[in-house]
């Protein structure tokens, strides 16, 4: 095994142009799990690590440039009011040794259905910034997961950072597990009131083979607050409103019975933590944050 | 490969290191430093908690080439590295204060998860001198432990704290 250690960016691309299967490592949370448990061989890995860069973060107009090497920990106490809902999923991932080392960047490479920040970047609104010596290109959060495991990333293309929209209003993040810490999602669930545009948008985890967006349910809703004037008026959110919106998440679903809960299980969760979290990020909207925003 | 770190202060260097080697295995069978503990192998248990550039990790997550130039505290440090921070330079203490504790409290029974759960409390009375007790219970929520119950190891802490801020007054 070679271990391929670039001390720029401009050297890792080059490193993973001439060597394709060269395995990006940077927190190791992920790839030294399969290293330990002789699930892969790798040629070569390819250490992150050093190239400050991707540590790094920048708060601009309306993104954040988030370097594909920042740890969660960074995340929780730094970004919390620029990226609440990403903040609260990095609160639920592992523990803290593991937040101390974890990156968005890693989640993203390894693209679990369960990685905890996916459905926190979708509610949001995400594009991920990839490169190669080829060129660089952004791709929306969406488009990114392609499959199980699978991304949108060419052999040759690695992720230098994501751009996530900073907060314009409230979101919330949910996650069923069986204790706090050191839990891989049974499901997740973000949701993130956008009232500059009076929209909504959700992130589901862990309930299709994909992180996936509700986009029906997102669309009865904006539908439903808009026939109301909901966003002018800060009233109450109807219960058949709330129940339908749920059901339309759970739909979005398209779940698997495992170890860590059944189909149906994860279904019915979802519909919980959709309503719920209804509940808070409008509560949060009616008591005036994001209410600014909504009337500039 | 070869790796070079400062371990516990001194200066280390590791030869024959294959490439998808963890810094565990590397502090623990070619550095003679076994008090790290081995046992999930994927960052699940915490027993193998060190700090690396002062932040606690999982040393079984770590590349052994990602420590490279990098500074590890290991539980087999941890006296002389409490006592560099408090007092300045590293006087001859068999035991940090957290470890102390940890005997007095009746915190350790088979003693596995021992080392993992004293570097992780170490850095939390580090950052919060005087923490609650959610504080401890977050910064511990990476450390298993399947004999105490915890309880005597919250205690632990607890006391930890009080004799570190009492010292403090003191001085």
């Amino acid at each position: 095994m070679d271990f391929l250690r670039p001390a720029d960016w401009r050297e890792a691309l080059a490193a993973k142009a001439e060597h394709p299967d060269a395995v990006p490592i940077a927190g190791g949370t992920d790839v030294m799990v399969e290293l330990n448990f002789d699930h892969r061989r790798p040629e070569r890995l390819l250490d992150l690590t050093r190239i400050g860069e991707l540590g790094e973060w920048e708060s601009g107009g309306r993104t954040v440039r988030l370097g594909a090497g920042v740890p969660y920990t960074h995340i929780i106490e730094r970004l919390h009011t620029e990226l609440p809902a990403l903040a609260l999923a990095s609160r639920t991932v592992g523990s803290p040794q593991i937040r101390n080392r974890g990156t968005v960047g890693g989640n993203l490479g390894a693209a679990s259905p369960a990685g905890d920040a996916h459905p926190a970047l979708l509610a949001a609104g995400a594009e991920v910034e990839v490169a190669s010596v080829r060129g660089t290109r952004m791709i929306p959060v969406e488009e990114f997961y392609t499959g199980v495991k699978r991304n949108a990333l060419a052999p040759d293309e690695l992720i230098r950072a994501v751009h996530i929209e900073r907060a314009d209003g409230p979101q919330q993040f949910s996650k069923v597990g069986t204790r706090n810490a050191m839990v891989i999602a049974v499901c997740a669930f973000a949701l993130a009131l956008h009232p500059r545009t009076r929209t909504v948008r959700t992130g589901i985890g862990s309930a299709a083979p994909t992180p996936v967006r509700a986009r029906a349910a997102e669309d009865f809703l904006n539908a439903a607050l808009a026939d109301g004037a909901f966003w002018d008026s800060g009233e109450t959110i109807p219960p058949a409103v709330a129940r339908e919106f749920a059901q339309l998440c759970a739909d979005a679903c398209d779940p698997i019975d495992d170890v860590r809960g059944s189909a149906a299980y994860r279904r019915h969760a979802v519909t919980v933590m959709a309503r719920r979290t209804l509940g808070w990020t409008w509560q949060a909207y009616r008591e005036g944050e994001g209410r600014a925003a909504a009337c500039a | 490969m070869r790796v070079n770190m400062t371990v516990n202060g001194r200066p280390q260097q590791a030869d024959d290191v294959w490439e998808g080697e963890s810094l565990l295995y590397v502090l623990r069978e070619r550095l003679g430093l076994p008090g790290s503990k081995n046992a999930c192998e994927q960052g699940e248990c915490g027993s193998c908690t060190v700090r690396l550039d002062g932040v606690p990790v999982c040393a079984c997550l770590v590349a052994a080439g990602q420590a490279e130039g990098r500074e590890v505290v290991t539980v087999e440090g941890l006296p002389e590295y409490a006592e560099r921070r408090t007092s300045g330079d590293a006087g001859a203490s068999a035991l940090a204060p957290v470890q102390q504790a940890f005997i007095d409290a009746g915190a350790v029974q088979c003693g596995f998860c021992t080392p993992g759960l004293l570097v992780a409390a170490d850095e939390l009375l580090e950052r919060t001198p005087d923490p609650s007790d959610a504080d401890i219970r977050e910064a511990l929520s990476g450390n298993l432990c399947r004999c105490t119950g915890y309880e005597k190891i919250l205690d632990a802490v607890r006391l930890a704290a009080a004799r570190t801020s009492v010292s403090g007054e003191a001085s």
